[in-house]
């Protein structure tokens, strides 16, 4: 044992079929999947975007070559692009690169602040419904019936509207119109398993049904759900983006894209950069985003392969 | 003495159809039965419903004399376990056979996990080299040995099999026989096994049941079967349907490995 142990390479311990520990275990299943990830050549595209947009929020002050709220009123209005202004500059002076740079921060803010509050409500909603079954599966799923029903956008705009303008307050909106979907996700990955052996016989041991469904079903439902979160997340941004159009996401002087382009709109035709370069960056991260989902799902997916 | 499971005109409905029709065994203990049947016949509703997984609509299910609510409770659990017939749909897909042995002991709150996992997995003879597996990591015959042991881990008394060989290949299904046969005899263990294979159950069972459109038709004693001493025609159409089983060769021969 220890003889190969010794010749074996990390890849081969790694894609050990006689894993020694429960770490091991997991690191060849997380590296299994990861090989099949990145033999998509457009996922990486996607992946690398993504990392970029990270990389830029968490560096924002290093990169940015300007201040983002106050401009130079006097010399540097609606400048077009150039050496000193990467991206030109508004109708108020402020470089548009650094506010692009900075807005990388709020989209970030935006997209995980609804996936971490829309993915667990429509995850937990989905699969104690599918799970029960009964009354408790027809109410809750009225209720999400309910909130599909509503127009998204719209939806948002009365909340927003009731809660007054803000960013905190558009995540929220959308939190709140987008987790039906995941719930009928869940629930139908749910039904599909819960009359499975494998559930039944954990039933048999007595386990509780709160059991069964936080550590059996949901990491079944699981995949799908990041996977779909993912592909959602251009849309989120895009939500994100039109509430600031309409001057009910992030106020100003706040550099989000949404609200840019907003106010770049006025000197669309005259100065194209205004509105062109952060509707430019919601274009390449929300592609970022879909290409990382697409890839997520081939990789992910449960119904290929041996997952 | 108090049989360890008795059925009394049991009665299972599914909507509106009666999967059973007043069904009675008695099952001693240490004894293993047999239910034997057509697809159909009710002879896995007749084990899911001792389980707790079938609507029981009248009669009663008593455990060592005492009888059984709508709802089990942990002790049942405790007591009596089940194998299922299909190892590829009863093991979680993204469960190590360690995580899956894990559960019973955690829902158990029994401590000593590290040890009993290790006796299990020797005990069904797979040894601690497939204890951080996937399932998909195992074959067939591997995974049903990973349900029998994930059933043994809570030392039960009573042990239910509903077809546990019939998605196996020949050669590992004589293997995972023996093997319960073994654990029965190392624990004293109760059997109620349902098969549709006549061979596996005079092989294992001292006793069986014939079932028939959601009612027994006969009990009787497998070398009575093994002997065509049957009363009741649809039992003697079973034996000639299981044209394999009932070549002389094949039982002398059988006999003559056992002996």
């Amino acid at each position: 044992m220890s003889m190969t142990g010794q010749a074996m390479t990390r890849r081969e311990w790694l894609l050990s079929e006689r894993p020694a520990s429960r770490m091991q275990a997991r690191l060849g299943r997380a590296y299994v999947t990861w090989r099949r990830f990145s033999a998509n050549r457009l996922a990486m595209v996607g992946l690398f975007i993504i990392v970029a947009l990270l990389v830029v929020a968490a560096l924002a002050d290093v990169l940015a070559t300007h201040s983002p709220y106050i401009g130079d009123l006097k010399n540097a209005r609606l400048l077009p692009p150039s050496a000193d202004h990467w991206f030109g500059t508004d109708d108020l002076g402020r470089d548009i690169y650094t506010r692009i740079v900075h807005g990388s921060r709020l989209t970030l803010f935006v997209v995980v602040l609804v996936a971490i509050i829309a993915a667990p409500v429509g995850l937990a909603v989905g699969t104690v419904a599918g799970y029960a079954g009964g009354w408790v599966d027809a109410v809750l799923m009225r209720v999400t019936d309910i909130f599909l029903a509503f127009p998204k956008l719209v939806l948002a705009l009365a909340f927003v509207a009731a809660l007054g303008p803000g960013i905190e307050n558009a995540v929220l909106a959308i939190a709140i119109t987008s987790w039906p979907p995941y719930a009928r996700i869940a629930r139908a990955e749910t039904l599909t398993v819960r009359n499975s052996d494998f559930i039944k016989a954990v039933e048999l041991m007595g386990a509780s049904p709160f059991r069964i469904v936080l550590r059996h079903i949901m990491p079944l439902c699981l995949s799908s759900l990041i996977v779909r979160v993912t592909l959602d997340m251009a849309g989120i941004i895009l939500t994100a983006a039109g509430l600031g159009f309409l001057g009910l996401g992030a106020q100003p002087p706040l550099p989000e894209w949404g609200a840019m382009i907003a106010s770049g709109r006025r000197f669309i035709l005259d100065q194209w950069w205004v509105a062109g370069a952060p509707g430019f960056a919601i274009l390449v991260v929300s592609l970022g985003f879909n290409l990382l989902g697409d890839g997520l799902r081939d990789a992910l997916d449960p119904r290929s392969g041996d997952q | 003495m108090t049989p360890a499971l008795a059925v009394t005109d049991l009665e299972v409905v599914f909507d509106r159809f009666r999967a059973l029709k007043g069904v009675s065994i008695t099952v001693q203990p240490g004894e293993s039965f047999g239910l034997v049947g057509e697809s159909g016949s009710g002879k896995s509703t007749l084990l899911r419903a001792v389980a707790g997984l079938a609507p029981v609509a009248s009669g009663t299910i008593t455990l060592d004399g005492k009888p059984l609510g709508r709802r089990r409770d942990k002790a049942f659990y405790a007591k009596v376990q089940m194998v299922f017939q299909d190892p590829y749909g009863s093991l979680h897909p993204r469960q190590t056979v360690d995580r899956l042995l894990q559960e019973p002991l955690a829902v158990h709150g029994i401590g000593d996990g590290e040890k009993r996992i290790q006796r299990a997995l020797d005990e069904v003879g797979l040894g601690a080299g497939f204890r951080f597996r996937y399932s998909h990591q195992l074959s067939g015959g591997q995974r049903q040995r990973v349900a029998i042991a994930r059933a043994l881990i809570l030392e039960p008394s009573i042990l239910l099999l509903d077809e546990p060989t019939s998605a196996l290949d020949a050669s590992v299904q004589a293997e995972v026989l023996n093997l319960l046969e073994q654990v029965r005899r190392d624990r004293a263990l109760t059997f109620l096994m349902v098969s549709h294979d006549l061979a596996v159950v005079t092989h294992m069972c001292g006793r069986l049941a014939v079932m028939q459109n959601g009612e027994v038709v006969e009990t009787l004693a497998s070398p009575d079967l093994a002997a065509h001493r049957v009363e009741k025609d649809y039992t003697k159409r079973l034996l000639n349907a299981s044209g394999g089983f009932v070549r002389d060769d094949d039982s002398s021969a059988r006999s003559a490995h056992e002996a």
